[in-house]
């Protein structure tokens, strides 16, 4: 199952909407690190609130997608982690380290313009 | 009781054991004050109820002596039953142990055993009914009073263990986006796991971003404890929450560092109040004091 991808402004939103098989991960982390470039994106986030469990798959590959989307000069953060599905990811070893993470789309969105703003005060001419 | 009933009426004592009761209480009864005087003494002998003073040893050895004659004369221990749940229920705070309880009640068993001796004048035939009909009811007390001390203190137990699992862990919103998780108590594997569960539902309903779990009131605690404690750190970053642990007190600092536990991703600080303040400088609180914010006002 494809995961839709979905521009907002300077931002992509992936939304996962069903649990993900490996290919479908691939799909998505190539999809992403294309993206962000044809639309010149800020950020991407990526939502995992319909995924009921996270392997140590998905979350190494959330991991590289995060790693890439930074190379592409893009900032990443994984909204929507189950209370549950956290819990059972902590106890099997997978952090997800290095990689940003916040409640909830809404959260997600916040997160991006406070990061985006903060890389526009470095910028020449703003 | 109604066993205890059988045994006045049972077969094997062939009548003589009814005869022989009465007798057995009248004597039991006549002599009260020096039985009793001298069971109290034993007990003091013995060094127990050392807990009590010697007044309320004196009353409750009086209540248990005419509860005894009670149950010799009526083969009913619903009231000795009943006493003697009353009475674990006034000891048990105070310390008092089990073997004492059964010890006392023993004792008075055989202090009243060597007053029918005496009774008997060595007469064989009567010493033997007098057991016969002595012993069986003795017995019956001295285990209904072990199973109702024993029974209390399961109760009180059993209760305590209700209401730490009730009042275990409250996840309190302080401010917009700040949790507090107090911990107090030993926590167990089981505790940790659902204390973790509660925090994690919590952070969602409250939208929290900082959560501080102050552990003022955690006495020790043990690897498998800490290295939960790390999970639940982590568990919350995954919900977008920092955690900050307060109130590591000296005892658990150096237990953690002993054990091992990588403790490098959490961010811990001294005591509650450097917590919340730590806190409201993650989310851009900043608090005033009431006097100084108008005093400036005023000054400008």
């Amino acid at each position: 199952m494809q995961v839709p991808i979905l521009k907002q402004g300077p931002y992509l939103i992936a939304s996962v909407q069903a649990a993900l098989r490996d290919a479908d991960l691939i799909a998505l982390r190539n999809a992403l690190t294309e993206q962000v470039g044809t639309y010149r994106s800020r950020g991407v986030i990526v939502d995992v609130t319909a995924m009921d469990v996270l392997d140590s798959f998905a979350c190494r590959t959330l991991s590289e997608i995060a790693s890439m989307i930074r190379l592409r000069g893009a900032q990443t953060v994984i909204v929507g982690i189950q209370p549950e599905v956290a819990f059972s990811m902590v106890q099997l070893g997978l952090k997800l380290e290095g990689v940003a993470t916040v409640l909830d789309l809404e959260e997600g969105l916040k997160y991006m313009e406070r990061r985006t703003k903060r890389m526009d005060h470095g910028r020449y001419g703003k | 009781m109604s066993a205890a009933r059988k045994v006045t009426r049972r077969p094997g004592a062939e009548g003589g054991t009814a005869d022989v009761f009465p007798e057995l209480v009248a004597h039991v009864r006549k002599n009260r004050t020096r039985l009793r005087e001298e069971w109290a003494h034993r007990i003091t002998e013995a060094d127990m109820l050392t807990v009590m003073t010697e007044e309320e040893i004196a009353t409750e050895t009086t209540s248990i002596y005419d509860n005894y004659v009670n149950v010799l004369e009526t083969g009913d221990v619903e009231a000795m039953e009943a006493y003697a749940r009353n009475l674990s229920e006034r000891i048990i705070p105070r310390g008092v142990e089990t073997d004492e309880v059964i010890g006392i009640v023993l004792l008075l068993r055989d202090v009243l055993l060597r007053s029918l001796l005496e009774q008997s004048q060595c007469r064989l035939d009567l010493l033997s009914r007098m057991l016969d009909a002595f012993e069986p009811a003795a017995r019956r007390i001295t285990v209904t009073v072990a199973a109702g001390f024993v029974h209390e203190r399961e109760r009180i137990i059993r209760q305590q263990q209700d209401a730490i699992r009730e009042l275990s862990t409250p996840v309190l919103p302080v401010r917009e986006g700040l949790l507090i998780l107090p911990i107090v108590g030993v926590i167990d594997p089981q505790r940790a796991r659902q204390l973790t569960q509660q925090l994690l539902r919590g952070i969602r309903a409250n939208r929290a971003k900082v959560v501080v779990i102050d552990i003022t009131g955690v006495p020790s605690i043990n690897s498998t404890v800490a290295n939960h404690l790390v999970l639940t750190v982590e568990a919350a970053r995954l919900l977008g929450a920092a955690a900050i642990v307060t109130g590591l007190s000296p005892e658990i600092a150096q237990t953690l560092v002993t054990i091992g536990v990588d403790l490098s991703k959490m961010n811990t600080v001294c005591d509650l109040r450097e917590g919340i303040e730590e806190a409201d400088r993650t989310l851009g609180f900043r608090v005033t004091r009431m006097d100084d914010s108008i005093d400036q006002e005023k000054g400008r």
